[in-house]
């Protein structure tokens, strides 16, 4: 199975160490602006959000770029900008629902969340209370459902 | 490839309304580190110590560190620097939240503002662009709804500083508020900033922070996380129960001052502690930029007489609106809490404000009429509309918002003032933690737990348990935390990382992203040397060595209750000891060898 960044916003602080370790890893700065995942603090309802590519199955970005500059690792399940393809027309910064991918001025070209490569991802490296998971399952979806079903249980009472 | 450092200050002339940029002089950002370091030396440098603090050639500084703005240790910090209107000391005051970070993302290090605009402005940053523009419609607004106003007008990812009512009517103890929650918050920073008619700063900064040693910081980055999610006090203490967790510890180490330090336990001190917030109006636990600890408490009241949401309260402002007033009225606290944080006051301040004028209303020094209801210990409700008619500048709010020694002053009896330099204690006795007795009477900005936080050693045994009631070896110790403060504060780190860091770890991520090779011993004597520069400050000043003591009550009026019953603080004992540690003369005086040392003469 392929591994993905998983989130489990409850644990989430807003902290914004996934932010500052991806711009760091992947930039060079501590430059949220830059970073390739977003973590959103929502203060009035205190919740804090974290979004990042989710590597589609059928990306819109990928069957959006002119140039055949995105491509899909079959293994992997990785989404990558070839930077030498890439001419910077931003059709896929329209393109992409979620707002996912990017354009820098720096290189000229789409920049959007990898996975780190082969490599640990560095959000979830620094995430201090583990609210980012790097997993092929998806661990928070499975605790929510344990969750739920404990309650259905403890209504059940003795038979 | 950067230096934790742009190399860049803004220079805001409110008599001109006009904004510079100009180089950093990055020799005194090698010598001071950077924040309250660094500020204090420009503060010293262009600023008369003997002038009026709320007049106009005070100036108002907004300093990051090296560090802000980077990960690894809860590196969101900034710090505002100007001579205090409450004290007549230098004032120094730290925040977190997101505005440090935001600041350093706009490519400036720092902000220097002075003069006095002609009226209400706010100063807009976008980046490398500055502007002052008009803020009469910002003005008599509260920090939340300035907030709100600017984003909506200016940018939405904006970060914002601002001050409340409170600053605008000058209340001596006025705070300024970024993010709605977090505080710059003692010392009447705020106050400043109202009279030089500054309602907020608002930045979108989209730039970053560069380091010397890309893996040589993220190597020690790591290190540093670990040491703090392992340590019991940031990795589970303080995540769960926030500061709070010390209201239950202080008291059963018969500490909390209680009815304007007239005890030092509260019989209901639980209803006012870490645990009972969680049980009540604690949502959920939340970090600074950068942070890994997650202190702040992220609150909603749902009581039938009061409502609203914030962050807060912390350990400080749940015994200064609760035990010190005789107060467990946990609503009443954590309404009264988010009052403080819409007017922009200072909590600690205001609450033993009210507890002074408690004591007075007991002894009959001020009256029913006065005041306009009865003001007895414990009356939660008299406590929370006082707060609000502070906020307000309304009637007896007007002598509150004097703070407590110019208030008791006023009826002839400054001793029921609960202070030192006219700065209010915070949440520990003096008589019960002597080091922290110590730490009151020397503090550079008046009574204050952070500058040198014996409460580790004495209570908690960090690094290592000391007796409390010992005052052998307190001088050093006072000093070596007074020290390390000043580091960390200058840095950009925030305090609390210390519970499980110390200075080598500090020195690492401050070598690694500047590129310098200091040695622990370097950036000790760089603490001390901030320490010193800030006396000398104080003493040009007019503050004489004559106010390193404390209040009547402390020296004298021994406990009456508690595990610590009997004991009176024993200062004078303690006090040779520290300015011979300290390299001063007899009278607290800053040697000329002393300051040779430092670099300082």
């Amino acid at each position: 199975m392929q591994k993905l960044i998983r989130i489990e916003p409850s644990k989430c602080i807003g902290c914004k160490s996934c932010e500052l370790a991806c711009s760091f890893r992947h930039r060079g700065e501590f430059a949220p602006s830059k970073s390739r995942i977003i973590n959103e603090v929502f203060m009035d309802d205190a919740q804090f959000i974290t979004v990042t590519c989710m590597q589609c199955d059928d990306p819109w970005c990928l069957k959006a770029c002119p140039k055949g500059a995105i491509d899909k690792d079959v293994k992997s399940g990785i989404v990558t900008v070839d930077e030498l393809k890439c001419v910077g027309c931003r059709t896929c910064v329209s393109a992409c629902p979620f707002g996912m991918i990017k354009y820098l001025p720096e290189t000229g070209k789409a920049d959007k969340c990898n996975l780190c490569g082969s490599d640990f991802p560095e959000c979830v490296a620094f995430c201090p209370t583990h609210c980012l998971k790097f997993s092929e399952e998806d661990l928070p979806l499975r605790e929510k459902v344990l969750k739920f079903a404990r309650t259905m249980k403890d209504g059940q009472g003795e038979v | 490839m950067g230096n934790g450092w742009h190399g860049k200050l803004l220079r805001v002339n409110l008599n001109e309304k006009s904004c510079t940029t100009e180089a950093l002089n990055m020799d005194w950002a090698a010598a001071y580190i950077g924040g309250r370091g660094l500020a204090t030396k420009y503060l010293t440098e262009e600023v008369d110590p003997a002038t009026d603090a709320l007049g106009i050639d005070n100036k108002l500084i907004f300093a990051t560190g090296p560090l802000t703005g980077t990960y690894g240790a809860a590196n969101g910090r900034y710090m505002v620097v100007t001579k205090s209107p409450l004290t007549g000391t230098v004032a120094c005051s730290n925040s977190g939240g997101y505005f440090p970070c935001e600041l350093k993302y706009s490519g400036f290090d720092m902000i220097i503002v002075e003069g006095k605009a002609a009226t209400p402005l706010y100063l807009k940053i976008h980046n490398q662009q500055a502007e002052l523009v008009d803020a009469g419609h910002l003005w008599g607004k509260t920090t939340d709804e300035t907030e709100d106003l600017i984003r909506a007008e200016f940018h939405g990812d904006a970060k914002v500083a601002c001050i409340g009512p409170a600053g605008e009517n000058q209340v001596r103890f006025a705070c300024i508020i970024n993010d709605k929650h977090r505080a710059a918050g003692r010392s009447g920073v705020g106050t400043v900033m109202g009279s030089k008619n500054l309602k907020a700063i608002a930045v979108r900064g989209t730039g970053g922070v560069t380091a010397a040693s890309p893996t040589g910081f993220r190597e020690a980055a790591r290190e540093t996380l670990k040491m703090l999610r392992q340590h019991p006090v940031t990795g589970e203490g303080l995540p769960a129960l926030g500061t709070a967790i010390l209201v239950n510890i202080i008291n059963q180490s018969g500490a909390l001052p209680t009815n304007n330090s007239q005890f030092g336990t509260f019989d209901k001190a639980e209803d006012i502690s870490g645990e009972r917030l969680v049980q009540t109006y604690l949502k959920r636990n939340k970090g600074c930029m950068g942070c890994v600890i997650a202190c702040g408490r992220v609150t909603k009241l749902t009581d039938a007489r009061f409502t609203g949401k914030g962050e807060g309260p912390e350990y400080e402002t749940l015994w200064s609106l609760g035990a010190t007033c005789g107060i467990s009225d946990m609503a009443a606290i954590v309404k009264a809490n988010y009052l403080c944080d819409e007017y922009g006051m200072d909590t600690i301040t205001i609450g033993s404000t009210v507890a002074c004028a408690m004591e007075l209303f007991q002894r009959g020094l001020i009256t029913e009429a006065e005041v306009g209801m009865p003001l007895n210990f414990g009356d939660s409700d008299a406590m929370v509309k006082l707060v609000e008619m502070t906020g307000k500048g309304e009637g007896f709010g007007k002598k509150i918002g004097l703070g407590s020694y110019r208030l008791a002053d006023s009826y002839g009896v400054p001793e029921l003032s609960m202070s030192v330099k006219k700065q209010e204690f915070p949440a520990y006795d003096g008589r019960a933690i002597q080091g922290m007795g110590l730490e009151y009477a020397t503090s550079n900005r008046g009574a204050c737990h952070v500058r040198g936080y014996l409460v580790s050693p004495e209570i908690l045994g960090l690094p290592e348990k000391l007796d409390p009631q010992a005052i052998e070896g307190k001088a050093a110790w006072a000093k070596a935390f007074q020290d390390v403060t000043a580091l960390v504060d200058s840095a950009g780190v925030c305090l609390f990382t210390t519970f499980s860091i110390g200075v080598p770890q500090v020195t690492k991520l401050l070598n690694a992203i500047t590129g310098s090779t200091c040695s622990d011993d370097q950036m000790m004597v760089a603490g001390d040397r901030i320490w010193n520069m800030e006396r000398l400050f104080n003493l040009k000043a007019g503050i004489s060595p004559a106010q390193d003591t404390l209040p009547k009550r402390i020296l004298s009026e021994p406990l009456p209750d508690g595990p610590m019953k009997g004991v009176v603080s024993r200062l004078p004992e303690m006090l040779p000891d520290y300015y011979s540690v300290r390299g001063w003369d007899v009278q607290g005086i800053p040697t000329t060898e002393k300051l040779q040392t430092l670099g300082l003469a």
